[in-house]
């Protein structure tokens, strides 16, 4: 990783390569879901397929460049041959192959190994596919014997830097599609030639088959330009002529004034796609963002300490009162700006699904839609972190043991398809993440005698409810299918699911209906790294409880208090009793107030199961900057009940209680 | 670009040089012990410490220093000696220990001295428990300092938690 920060060109080409393989991957997802390529798409594959092969070359991965110049060849094929038939599922498994291909490379890269591949056979097979697409070619479009002769003036944009290297991928990229092509400079690779090219552009004449249109699209496609001039001209002979007289670097000017008369308006259209996105968003270090977050929180805390400092105290300050709540609405806005930044859509992590779906159900048998609800609903990027793997496991679940075979299905009398629906939703400071099946649905009886044989059940069986025998699958240990296939059942059962939803404070829990399928829903808090938080005094000790979790906070009557035999101190509140909690004996805190009247009791729900917590006084409600409790601290043991730590106005810190923690303790 | 390197180790190289050999001394009752300064990162006045529960008792809890969450570690009770109510006096040595950061509270600081490696001897096998925190004995003149083990002091709590865990 040190290696990556120390150059940012490589930090750059690995982020953007990624972007555009994963925007591949999914463009040839949605291709396949509509049984062929349009034509839109396959100009689209062409573009990317033209970036990666362009970048690669530049950095000198060799492998991945050369494949993408096959697939490039392979779709600029199709791109001028529209009518042609070809086989699409054949050419989408490649795509994907080659996509994975890169992938691998890429992530070699990352962690700093060459990137080795072999890409040979992938290539053999784009190559054998390209020739059988020529061979088929029974209607020769007719036009297309009639050679013309171009000649193309690239100009680049002024910082581009490595003209020539640039213009050598031009002229590379033509070499396939023209007959005879020269150009000027003559010797691209010399370094002397990228200061020609920035004085006086890059001149290029072809001769090729291709109409205007595909030669000016093909070439306005190069990355960097700023203008593109191409016309038609009559014979090599001017050519030789223009030649001549363009290497006195003299004709230049006028050659580029009487190209603008010719094509006024071609040359507003040369400006690139590119150029036009870049504006528009900007890659950053998830690290930075962390800094950045951790300032804030910081200036929040600095900002209380001016507005709220002691000195002030008994002065009347008109001018300063102004003053200061206009820092605190600013620092508010700022805060919520860097909030939002962190926040990103679900909507990649989802796509990803739709390549295991794919994969899973071609290699099981099993006919499997993917649906999609609500994809864009945004999360804390370093939550988005945590649960791509937690939902991968529970769809490769679903398509492995949940949905049927095609057979099964049909007997069951349901449609072939199967349907897998990713579902995501907010619903106050949380996310619901829902993957449902439409399958089998989960066996009650097998899921009983399994945890039975593991010594899971710890009630009586007839108590537990539907849901409590479902969630029973949750537990360490447990793993229903005793045929290990590749996808799942690989000995980590749902637990992994559990542990890591756990850890960044969300649950799982399932639900499921015999013969219509499972649901599984994986709650998690929208952001981890800010929170809504109660503040509460207990002696001398600050907690912060998440306001999500408060039900209601009351002054508890005498008569209300119920203690049973064994001293457990409970409390009826509308005809419910709820056991207490005492924090100050809970966490040994020392306070005066010990008598539950004199005292406050907060009701705090988790999952539907309530208990009241009893504090000395409440402090009052703020956002507060989540941080973890250092690892020193961490290294004896995790406290229960508690996630983490904050610092108040004051500069005070106080420990955030973890209600389902705090519920678990017995 | 070589010579960028070359130099930063240059410059690491005379640092620890220059670090070589100095202590950070302190005081616990009458007792003057040292740490290596290479870890220590800066000193301050005793702060108000938030305690964190289930903890053993010579970690007492966390401060803020600057927006930074720190572990603070009273080295008395670390050496199972008597509590002491924290004064003006008290110190909290802030040290860097592997990335760890940690504050170690003492009655005292001293001073910053010199002892070189030949003055150093190696603690005497005693089977005391509090000796497995001292790497060595340094003399400087008539007085002896006991030069402690960092790492020691901060992973070696095995003793604790087996006691806590009975």
């Amino acid at each position: 990783m040190s290696n990556l920060r120390e150059d940012p060109i490589l930090e750059a080409y690995l982020t953007e390569t990624t972007q555009l393989v994963e925007q591949l991957e999914e463009i040839i997802l949605v291709c396949e879901e509509a049984r062929g390529f349009s034509e839109d798409m396959i100009h689209e594959i062409f573009r990317i397929m033209h970036t990666i092969k362009g970048s690669s070359a530049m950095m000198h991965f060799t492998n991945i460049a050369t494949l993408a110049h096959a697939l490039e060849d392979l779709f600029s094929f199709m791109r001028n041959h529209p009518q042609q038939e070809f086989e699409w599922s054949t050419l989408s498994d490649l795509m994907l192959e080659g996509v994975d291909f890169t992938k691998l490379e890429l992530c070699k890269i990352k962690n700093g190994d060459a990137p080795d591949g072999d890409e040979s056979d992938l290539i053999r097979r784009v190559k054998r596919i390209l020739e059988s697409l020529e061979r088929g070619e029974l209607n020769p479009i007719p036009q297309a014997p009639l050679s013309r002769h171009y000649k193309a003036h690239f100009f680049f944009t002024e910082d581009c830097g490595m003209e020539n290297v640039r213009a050598y991928q031009i002229v590379h990229q033509l070499k396939e599609m023209v007959e005879e092509y020269r150009h000027h400079p003559d010797n691209i690779l010399d370094e002397l030639a990228a200061d020609v090219i920035r004085t006086h552009g890059f001149q290029l004449w072809l001769k090729t088959d291709k109409l205007y249109d595909e030669v000016y699209s093909l070439l306005s496609n190069t990355s960097y330009l700023r203008q593109l001039e191409l016309f038609l001209t009559d014979s090599m002979a001017e050519q030789q002529a223009e030649e001549g007289s363009a290497a006195e670097n003299e004709v230049c000017h006028d050659n580029k004034q009487t190209a603008e008369k010719q094509h006024p308006s071609r040359d507003k259209e040369a400006v690139p796609n590119t150029s036009r996105h870049q504006g528009k968003t900007i890659n950053v270090n998830v690290h930075k963002l962390d800094e950045l977050m951790d300032l804030v929180g910081e200036l929040v805390i600095a900002e209380a300490m001016v507005t709220q400092n002691t000195d002030l105290i008994g002065l009347e300050l008109e001018q300063f009162q102004k003053a200061s709540r206009h820092l605190q609405k600013i620092t508010k806005e700022i805060q919520d700006k860097v909030m939002e930044i962190r926040m990103v859509p679900l909507v990649m992590s989802f796509q990803r699904m739709q390549r295991v779906v794919r994969d899973m159900s071609k290699e099981l048998g099993k006919d499997v839609q993917i649906k999609m609800v609500g994809e864009h609903t945004e999360v804390d990027k370093n939550i988005i972190e945590h649960i791509s793997d937690p939902i991968m496991h529970l769809v490769r679940n679903a398509i492995d043991h949940g949905i049927e075979t095609v057979e099964d299905r049909v007997a069951a009398g349901k449609p072939e398809t199967g349907v897998l629906t990713l579902e995501a939703q907010n619903i106050g400071g949380e996310v619901l993440i829902i993957v449902r099946d439409d399958g089998r649905g989960l066996d009650k009886a097998r899921i009983l005698q399994k945890a039975r044989e593991h010594g899971l059940i710890h009630k009586p069986e007839a108590d537990m409810t539907d849901r409590d025998i479902y969630n029973l699958i949750f537990l360490p240990g447990f793993s229903t299918k005793e045929a290990i296939t590749e996808y799942s059942g690989r000995g980590v059962g749902m637990d992994v699911v559990v542990q890591n939803i756990a850890a960044v404070g969300g649950t799982v829990s399932v639900d499921s209906t015999p013969g219509q399928g499972a649901t599984f829903t994986i709650k998690i808090p929208l952001t981890l790294a800010i929170i809504d938080g109660m503040n509460v005094r207990v002696g001398e000790s600050k907690y912060t409880i998440p306001t999500t979790s408060i039900d209601s906070s009351f002054r508890p009557n005498e008569r209300d208090i119920i203690t049973d035999p064994h001293g457990n101190e409970m409390i009826m509140v509308r005809g419910n009793v709820y056991p207490i909690i005492r924090l100050h004996e809970r966490y040994r805190v020392e306070t005066n107030i010990t008598r539950i009247v004199d005292g406050i009791l907060i009701m705090v729900e988790q999952d539907g199961h309530r208990t009241c917590v009893f504090v000395d006084e409440l402090l009052g409600q703020q956002q507060v900057v989540v941080k973890a409790l250092p690892a020193y601290i961490r290294s004896f043991h995790s406290i229960e009940g508690i996630s983490g730590c904050t610092l108040l106005g004051d500069g005070e810190i106080s420990l955030i209680l973890d209600v389902q923690g705090l519920l678990n303790m017995k | 670009m070589k010579n960028v390197t070359d130099m930063q180790k240059d410059i690491e190289s005379y640092e620890e040089d220059s670090q070589k050999d100095k202590y950070l001394t302190f005081m616990l009752d009458d007792e003057c012990y040292g740490l290596e300064i290479r870890y220590v990162t800066e000193i301050i006045g005793i702060q108000k410490i938030t305690p964190v529960p289930e903890m053993p008792d010579f970690v007492r809890g966390i401060i803020n220093l600057r927006g930074k969450i720190i572990p603070v570690m009273d080295v008395r009770l670390r050496f199972r000696k008597p509590f002491q109510p924290y004064m003006d006096r008290t110190c909290i040595i802030v040290v860097d220990i592997h990335e760890i950061c940690i504050g170690l509270i003492v009655d005292r600081v001293a001073e910053v001295i010199t002892i070189p490696e030949s003055e150093v001897v190696s603690p005497p096998d005693v089977q005391k428990r509090g000796n497995r925190f001292v790497m060595g004995i340094g003399k400087v003149g008539q007085e002896v300092k006991l030069l402690l083990d960092c790492e020691k002091l901060l992973n070696d709590h095995e003793v604790e938690q087996l006691h806590a865990n009975t």
